[in-house]
């Protein structure tokens, strides 16, 4: 009866499998009719995008160099000062006057949009550092003279790739460890469960402060301590998934296929823990950028001079008189957390079952 | 009928706001329930019968869903599109409705008492200790036994069949007029159906309540009603009185339920067929740990020591109430769950096998459950769930052959082919079960258990299903294990017949011999509820 009617009658379909499944065809959709999250997350693709090529928009380097018929592009290569007729046989100092007159008696020089690179120091500030904003340093500069909108555009670069990296691998390690834990069960669970509690107990902030006091942090190292605490954020939600479907049917199933454990826990199990991952992937980013800028605040976070929007937030603090400083630094950190909260809270209502499983 | 009715519904629609069109679910429908009287309404899942059920209560997800035309009048008082303060006068007060699933309709965080007083002092404004005294007393009008100590009993610790006690001393805890039960038995086992329609027959005399019993099984309806309405598609088909509707149906779709019960099993396999699977003295033990260090103090002998033989092309079914270990037993017997025993197929020993001396075994054991909601990945496509096997052993070549492979087994269990590109959730359940039974057949095993592979489905749909498997065994020479509860599946399909309880086997035999002369009590019980729904006291 309903077996024969129940199911649409449209035989025209095409054999073809299209690549996205219906279910995530609806998520996608679900995802594109939050505005909100859908324009947030395309202002945070085109802002990253825009700092991927920070290097093209602020730097201390011109874009292009005619020297004499020949034409040179600093940004890729360091040319000797001797080249365009200077004393010198170190790299060229472009923002040097003198230089800038020798080349220009010859040829032309095309700047970046800011002549400021994250760690170029502005020697004929008029005012003493900070100086406030002018239309040479749009936000004026902090208080070692550099521009605040190259460090703004470098640091923001920095954190959300620092965030990136950190997010994801802790994620592929948080997955796999959960997914270890929720399939094998029993005695492996208890074990991992109890390591994992007490791991997740230690001091995180306490032992990167000690640490960075003994050796010197740098991305890497940093990336790495910070891994260490991190993995353990979806351990929980990928091993309540993994127990929770390892004796559903359709596993069961597949057990009585012959199918081996591996392909069964990537084939039927992973996709239902993915729900719970990329939910939750935005707002473990979003802890990642936090994280990174309290130790640049606290100043245990990267080498000193790495463009950094904690050390800007710090410099706000020690200069209350440029408000300059805190105002900006703020600003991009409120935008950039805000941005991703939407585009996560988008996703987290596109996976919601409710929406997708009618 | 002179007085006028409890409850006339007339000219009723549901329509539900969806995407891209809305759903009618149900289509001006008309009834009435007399004082004192059992409406029964009939239908297969899907047909709106539970949405007619809760829009009587007005418990629909509105605004979603709406009312374009009708009336529901309670003794003369229009209630459709009565305020919210009315309707919660009438709800638990003069309606009262107790839900299928008793699982999951008791709050599992408060006490017996304090659900069921709950509604009292909502309702009556009782003090704590009157609602105290009239929450025993209820609980003992449903018959739940110790009434005094399951008071503070948590719902986790009542057995299903106490649950729905509980549920029914809480929908009668303010003697309504109209009790609604929506599928009150469906996920109860057949000895524990049959008490508690006992219960509310008699509650109903007792109170002279009218009674509106939503069901898809007749059985029920024969035992209960006194009128029927038989609801397809949204539509109230037919509405007669009972001996009318079983003995002159005049709706075609009404006779085509009557009819939908499966056929006797008419082959006689070869008795002296060689072995295909047995097993001695097979147990599943599952430990109780107790104290801080979780020491083992006993087992749960959920399978004990059960001798069990299959010949080729024959049918053994396993028969026991939820809880008695069929399933397990189905399990262990594939090397699913670990067991204690001697299991052999075929040729070989199989018990202490490793994974990968039991991968080629499995090709020729294979298994259909009985939740076809729940047995296929809502991820992948049909192709690729009946695939998966033919890719595990290496079958069936390049892709264009397996894809013809599986074209050919979903004609057989009758798919439309050309749908192996779709997902689960576009079939309906009777076809899911087929898809279901087409990814174990495309390895061609010779034995197949059958895990209550009917249980899910509506009574027609089962019947397909019944004849889909026997026509299957035919052809193929098949041995099954068919474990179920439902005795009239059973008795279709079966040539020898195992019950169980409590791990233990009650009574084996030929099914003929088992039906006319079963030889133990339990047995006897379990018939006696599954075909009459008569109670009969079985002490264990």
């Amino acid at each position: 009866m309903s077996d024969a009617q129940s199911a649409h009658n449209d035989f025209s379909r095409p054999k073809t499998r299209s690549l996205v499944s219906p279910l995530n065809r609806r998520r996608l959709a679900n995802f594109r009719s939050n505005k909100r999250g859908f324009w947030s997350l395309w202002i945070f693709l085109f802002l990253f995008v825009i700092s991927l090529f920070a290097e093209f928009i602020a730097n201390d380097k011109p874009l292009l160099v005619q020297f004499r018929g020949d034409v040179y592009m600093p940004i890729f290569e360091s040319y000797p000062e001797t080249v365009f007729g200077g004393d010198f046989e170190t790299e060229t100092e472009y923002r040097d006057l003198y230089v800038q007159e020798l080349i220009e008696a010859n040829g032309w020089i095309v700047w970046p949009l800011i002549p400021y690179s994250y760690d170029t120091i502005n020697y004929d500030l008029p005012v003493p550092a900070p100086a406030p904003p002018s239309s040479e340093n749009w936000l004026g500069t902090d208080d070692q003279a550099r521009d605040v909108v190259a460090r703004l555009l470098y640091g923001f670069r920095l954190s959300v790739l620092f965030g990136l990296i950190l997010a994801i691998v802790s994620s592929i390690l948080g997955v796999i460890a959960g997914a270890v834990q929720g399939y094998a069960g029993g005695v492996t669970d208890l074990i991992f469960q109890r390591f994992i509690e007490v791991w997740s107990g230690l001091p995180t902030l306490f032992l990167l402060i000690i640490l960075a006091s003994i050796v010197e942090p740098s991305f890497i190292l940093l990336l790495g301590l910070m891994l260490l605490f991190s993995w353990t954020a979806l351990v929980g939600v990928v091993r309540a998934e993994f127990l929770r479907a390892r004796n559903f049917d359709y596993v069961r199933a597949a057990r009585a296929l012959g199918v081996s454990n591996i392909s069964i826990m990537y084939r039927h199990l992973l996709p239902n823990a993915m729900v719970a991952t990329l939910t939750f992937l935005p707002f473990i980013l979003n802890g990642s950028v936090t994280t990174l800028t309290a130790l640049d605040f606290l100043g245990f976070g990267l080498p000193p001079g790495s463009p950094s929007l904690g050390e800007l937030l710090s410099q706000g603090k020690a200069n209350l008189q440029a408000p300059w400083l805190g105002f900006s630094g703020f600003a991009v950190l409120a935008v950039m957390l805000s941005l991703l909260i939407f585009i996560g809270e988008a996703v987290r209502d596109a996976f919601d079952p409710r929406k997708t499983l009618q | 009928m002179s007085r006028p009715p409890y409850l006339r519904v007339e000219n009723l629609s549901v329509t539900f706001h969806a995407e891209p069109d809305p759903i009618e679910a149900v289509r001006r429908i008309s009834f009435q329930v007399n004082e004192g009287e059992t409406l029964a309404i009939v239908g297969e899942s899907g047909c709106g019968k539970s949405v007619t059920a809760l829009s009587i209560m007005q418990l629909l997800p509105y605004p979603k869903a709406f009312h374009p035309h009708g009336s529901i009048e309670l003794e003369g008082e229009q209630i459709l599109g009565a305020d919210d303060r009315r309707l919660r006068e009438l709800r638990g007060n003069s309606i009262s409705m107790i839900f299928q699933e008793p699982m999951t309709s008791l709050n599992p965080l408060h006490t017996v008492e304090k659900q069921v007083s709950e509604v009292l002092s909502l309702h009556k404004g009782f003090n704590r200790s009157t609602a105290s005294r009239r929450t025993l007393e209820l609980l003992r009008l449903v018959g739940l036994q110790e009434a005094e100590s399951r008071l503070q009993a948590w719902p986790h610790q009542l057995s299903g069949g106490q649950r729905q006690r509980v549920m029914i001393a809480m929908a009668l805890a303010n003697e309504p007029k109209l009790l609604i039960a929506d599928e009150p038995t469906t996920a109860l086992d057949v000895t524990v159906q049959a008490q508690i329609l006992d219960l509310l027959h008699e509650l109903q005399e007792r109170l002279g309540m009218a009674m509106l019993l939503i069901t898809h099984d007749l059985g029920v309806v024969r035992k209960m009603a006194d009128r029927v309405c038989v609801m397809h598609e949204g539509v109230i088909v037919e509405d007669n009185d009972k001996k009318s509707i079983f003995s002159h149906p005049e709706h075609e779709y009404t006779r085509h339920l009557l009819e939908a019960e499966p056929t006797d099993r008419n082959i006689t396999p070869c008795p002296t067929a060689p072995i295909v699977l047995s097993a001695q003295k097979i147990s599943v033990h599952f430990p109780i740990q107790k104290g801080v260090l979780r020491r083992t103090v006993d087992h749960v002998r959920a399978v004990n020591e059960i001798d069990i033989e299959l010949r080729e092309a024959h049918t053994l079914g396993i028969v026991g109430e939820s809880g008695s270990g069929k399933t397990t037993l189905g399990l262990a017997l594939l090397r699913l769950l670990k067991s204690k025993g001697k299991i052999r197929f075929g040729e070989s020993d199989i018990q202490g096998f490793g994974f990968r001396d039991m991968r080629p075994l499995r090709r020729q054991l294979q298994i259909v459950f009985q939740d076809p909601f729940s047995s296929l990945n809502p991820r992948l496509s049909v192709g690729q769930i009946i695939e998966e096997g033919l890719l595990v052993h290496r079958l069936g070549g390049r892709r264009d052959n397996r894809r013809h492979m599986i074209s050919s087994i979903l004609e057989e269990v009758g798919i439309e082919p050309s749908w192996q590109d779709r997902y689960p959730h576009e079939f309906s359940g009777g076809q899911r079960q087929r898809i279901a039974i087409a990814r174990a057949m495309i390895l061609k095993p010779r034995c197949v258990v059958l895990d209550e592979p009917t249980s899910a489905l509506d009574r027609s749909v089962q019947a397909q299903i019944v004849d889909l498997l026997r026509d299957l065994q035919r052809r193929h020479n098949l041995s099954y294990l068919f474990i179920s509860h439902d005795l009239r599946v059973v008795r279709a399909m079966c040539d020898s017949i195992i019950v169980m309880r409590n791990g233990k086997v009650v009574e084996y035999g030929q099914t003929h011999q088992i039906f006319e002369y079963p030889r133990s009590e339990y047995t006897r019980a379990l018939i006696a509820a599954a075909f009459e729904l008569e109670t009969v006291e079985v002490f264990p």
